[in-house]
């Protein structure tokens, strides 16, 4: 700065507070700074987060056994819960009187607002293990002095009079899990191929790549029907839970490797990669230092989106009756279920139970993805 | 439209802007990227904008059309513009959807964009690019269009109108499409002309013809030109005003003459002396004793040639030395080989022949271009490189101090030396060590520059390449970046190979420079022999196309133009 000081010197990082704090922010904290402003994404994380909690603390959260068979209460519909009761804070259900239609022959419930069945939170309970481990004897909520002709059924109960609300927040353990493991396969399977794809170029690349294009052009019902088909029937229910993932995996992980083969090519010929090279740094400490942290961020956005196809194709196989089977419970199994006229103009509360969380979590996941993307990238906007 | 005609009408003001402000609104307050500013554009003249980047000069332009990007927008002033039959519209007032406005763009008020890469649809047909404002404006017949079109072709100088009207953008280079360009915004026969940096893109060879096409355009149809530039030699070449804005707001205006040789604010003074320093050798370089011509050289480089996977031959038996503590200088244009002589030096690319002999420290020679892998290693310590892009140069997901500490954490330092290494070498190239954990987005292009200046010599380099390192930069960092690098060289004596294509960066700085031309050294020697004697023709194309900052003694249009290359290729592919 010789003679020319009089110019507006090169003006350093600003300095006022906030400006200070960017300046020190590292890729995340901007990811999470840009992530805030998409406001429907952020009440998906807060959906999705509860979502999984509730699967997670399920046995605490469904107020019964989700197996606990009641054959009073066949096809049950919801009750709803008063909250006061003789001017006072009492929060209760109305018993429920079953009459047997016999022109129909149907059993037809109504609520009998003279029996009042007190409900509370933290009530005593059959012990379990939560989480298989922690042994308890309290449930979240339920019926604070069960007797025999009480019930709570808060989204009706099925044909066996098992309560739809128990055994949708159980399914949600197997529905929402089946989506993180199959895309922690496609993770593994995705970031290794692609890698491997985009890293060493060449002949690998193309073999690579037209099996990638091999395998999206199976029409994927079929297919997943097919491999469903050759699971033994007589296989322990956890052992085609896993394959099952396998198999829902088995598509999801091509997108995911052409994202990170795509993002490999782009990167190796940054300047910034160079000078990594220059600098002597190996070419495996370059993938780690450089190419990794970069797409980080992408790669969780398309995972965040790659869940809700995993969950739908689980349900889709569970619905077709080639998936999961009974006793496991998962939202496909549930739907299945109700895959029968009677149900539907009889009970709708079977379809439209899972059906709603399905789409709740479908949607959320892909806001919630919708955001993670945009924000994937929060250099854009600064530089 | 004769010359006679505009004669008449000269000085009548066509377009007055007064008091013009945009502003954007942002997340942390208002960006007042135009200010209050105030300018009167007449028939037949030319203003020029001048300002460094974010100055709001484009946004001034833009704002007269109302294309200003969102969410920016006009808050204040007015656009006055005269038609030739003496009524009057204010633009500022206008809908900026609406169907005045959209009268005015094209018709009355043209304008040229800086990318003519980006500004023309690669999916039309230049004939039907052109003809689209005649359509619009006027709908005249296809027949009568095509008729117009030729005219507008013949009107910019490309060859073969009959032929080219039925081609596609792509089929044309930068200079090529930034004529199209021009008889796209003629079509209507405007009164103003807005040029938006319109050669910035272009070579400096490129740059001259349409500087030559637009001032004689603009004379036989007797348009008001607003000429956007950062560059001050342009300004010198064509003003007839100058408008320095700096920050949003005008900072001086006057006649070309006066902001050149008698400027009055501080600010213009300051931007006409960085320019004026770049004009003449550095002082250090004046008074430093020359380095003995039998010095052994550092680097000694023959026969080196590297043809791309394309079949391009990018390096076409390229020989050259450097010496030790010495600057090389290597100019030419785009496209001429020079960056990737530059990355083959470094084996970033594999030169197929010839040989790089580098001189070690222990004085013993190795052939970079046969190295093997280790050997390379050891070499990449000595020769380094600093990029050309600033931004992309740095990962953005490392600290100031990472990015710095890496060839020394590859070197095996760690701990608390690597630390205070890394403060040494901050303050080294004129940053604050305090900024360490800061990221790459807080700081601005020269202090960029610094950073990878900074990893650079982390390691005691003996040679660095430096490939046009200061060509992101505005005028003013430029020499500032120049002298750290003097600096630098006389603390650590080290050698650069400065690969650029601004003849002025060149001249300030190097000792000796070579001259390439489409992959071939063409001319090399001391830089003050070149410079004022070259004995190649294309190096004297090459310097009297250079605009000289200066409106007493405009050159460009008195420029030498290098034939030789016409008869060496079937079609003329630039200008």
């Amino acid at each position: 700065m010789t003679d020319i000081t009089h110019l507006p010197p090169e003006t350093g990082p600003s300095l006022d507070l906030r400006a200070r704090d960017i300046a020190v922010a590292g890729q995340w904290k901007l990811f999470w700074l840009k992530f805030k402003k998409h406001r429907i994404a952020l009440v998906s994380l807060v959906v999705i987060s509860c979502m999984y909690l509730i699967a997670i603390f399920a046995d605490f959260i469904a107020p019964f056994d989700p197996n606990a068979t009641n054959a009073r209460f066949t096809y049950a519909p919801p009750q709803g819960i008063s909250l006061m009761l003789d001017g006072s804070f009492r929060p209760h259900v109305s018993q429920l009187k079953m009459t047997l239609n016999t022109e129909s022959m149907r059993r037809e419930f109504a609520p009998d607002p003279q029996k009042p069945v007190s409900v509370g939170f933290f009530v005593p309970s059959n012990p379990y293990n939560l989480l298989g481990f922690i042994p308890m004897q309290t449930k979240l909520f339920g019926l604070t002095d069960p007797k025999v002709g009480d019930s709570l059924y808060l989204f009706g109960a099925d044909r066996l009079g098992r309560d739809i609300f128990s055994r949708v927040v159980h399914g949600a353990q197997i529905s929402l899990s089946i989506g993180l493991v199959g895309v922690f396969l496609s993770l593994i399977l995705g970031v290794t191929i692609g890698g491997i794809s985009g890293f060493f170029g060449g002949w690998t690349d193309v073999v690579i790549q037209r099996f990638i294009e091999l395998l999206r052009s199976i029409p994927t019902i079929p297919l997943w029907m097919g491999l469903a088909a050759a699971i033994p029937v007589g296989w322990p229910p956890l052992r085609t839970y896993f394959v099952i993932t396998l198999i829902v995996s088995l598509i999801g992980w091509t997108s995911l490797a052409r994202e990170v083969r795509g993002k490999f090519l782009s990167m190796r010929n940054e300047d910034f990669v160079t000078a990594a090279r220059l600098d002597g740094m190996s070419e495996i400490g370059i993938i780690f230092n450089h190419l990794v942290p970069s797409f980080m961020s992408h790669i969780i956005a398309t995972l965040t989106l790659a869940i809700p196809s995993m969950i739908l194709a689980e349900t889709a196989l569970s619905f077709l009756g080639i998936g999961l089977q009974p006793p496991i419970i998962s939202w496909g199994v549930l739907l299945q279920e109700a895959q029968n006229i009677r149900a539907v103009s009889q009970a709708p509360w079977l379809l439209f139970t899972p059906a709603a969380a399905i789409v709740i979590s479908v949607l959320s996941l892909n806001f919630l993805g919708d955001g993670l993307r945009d924000a994937a990238d929060p250099y854009e906007a600064l530089t | 439209m004769t010359p006679e005609k505009s004669m008449t009408i000269e000085n009548e003001t066509i377009l007055k802007v007064d008091d013009l402000r945009t502003y954007f609104p942002t997340r942390t307050g208002l960006f007042k990227a135009v200010d209050g500013v105030s300018f009167d554009l007449k028939r037949g003249k030319t203003l020029c904008v001048v300002g460094e980047s974010g100055s709001g000069k484009s946004v001034t332009a833009r704002s007269i059309l109302q294309i200003v990007d969102k969410p920016g927008r006009i808050e204040g002033g007015s656009i006055l513009l005269t038609r030739a039959d003496g009524s009057t519209t204010d633009l500022a007032k206008l809908d900026a959807r609406g169907k005045e406005i959209r009268g005015v763009r094209g018709k009355e008020i043209a304008m040229i964009f800086q990318e003519p890469m980006s500004s023309l649809s690669p999916v039309h047909r230049i004939g039907a690019q052109i003809g689209e404002g005649l359509r619009i404006h006027f709908g005249i017949s296809k027949k009568d269009q095509r008729e117009r079109v030729l005219e507008l072709l013949r009107q910019v100088e490309i060859p073969r109108p009959e032929t080219a009207i039925d081609r596609y953008t792509f089929e044309f280079s930068g200079g090529m499409r930034q004529r199209v360009m021009i008889a796209m915004a003629l079509a209507c026969n405007p009164q103003v002309l807005i040029a938006d940096e319109p050669t910035t893109a272009l070579d400096v060879t490129t740059q001259a013809e349409i500087l030559d096409l637009i001032r004689r355009l603009q004379k036989s149809h007797g348009m008001a030109v607003l000429f956007i530039t950062h560059d001050m030699g342009v300004v010198a070449e064509i003003a007839d005003e100058v408008l320095v804005m700096y920050r949003g707001k005008v900072m001086e205006r006057g006649p070309v003459e006066q902001i050149f040789h008698a400027p009055q604010d501080d600010y213009t003074r300051g931007l006409i002396g960085s320019v004026v320093k770049l004009e003449r050798k550095a002082e250090v370089r004046l008074t430093r004793p020359d380095i003995p011509a039998d010095t052994p050289p550092l680097l000694d480089v023959k026969n080196l040639s590297m043809t791309f996977p394309s079949g391009l031959k990018a390096v076409d038996d390229v020989s050259l030395i450097v010496r030790p503590g010495e600057t090389l200088g290597i100019v030419g244009e785009s496209g001429s080989g020079k960056t990737t002589m530059g990355r083959c030096l470094l084996r970033i690319y594999e030169p197929e022949s010839g040989t790089i002999d580098f001189r070690r420290a222990d004085g013993s020679t190795v052939d970079v271009r046969t190295a093997g892998s280790s050997a390379l290693k050891d070499i990449r310590r000595e020769m380094r490189m600093i990029f050309q892009d600033p931004v992309g140069s740095l990962s953005p997901r490392k600290t100031v101090a990472q990015i710095i500490a890496e060839p020394l954490k590859l070197a095996g330092m760690k701990g608390r030396t690597l630390d205070d290494r890394v403060a040494e070498l901050m303050q080294q190239v004129g940053l604050e060590p305090a900024w360490r954990e800061r990221y790459p987005h807080a700081f601005s292009g020269g202090q960029r520059q610094r950073i990878g200046i900074a990893r650079a010599i982390a390691v005691n380099p003996r040679l660095i390449i430096a490939d046009e390192a200061t060509s992101a930069l505005d005028v003013s960092l430029r020499s500032q970046m120049l002298d750290l690098m003097m600096k630098l060289q006389d603390e650590m004596g080290l050698s650069y190979v400065f690969i650029s294509h601004d003849m002025s960066v060149i001249r300030y700085m190097c000792d000796r420079v070579a001259v390439m031309y489409r992959g071939k050294i063409v001319e090399a020697g001391d830089t003050d022999q070149v410079v004022n004697h070259p004995a190649h023709d294309y190096t004297r194309a090459l310097l009297s196309a250079i605009p000289n900052p200066d409106p007493r003694d405009r050159r460009i249009h008195n420029r030498f133009r290098y034939d030789a290359a016409a008869a060496a290729r079937p079609v003329p592919a630039n200008g």
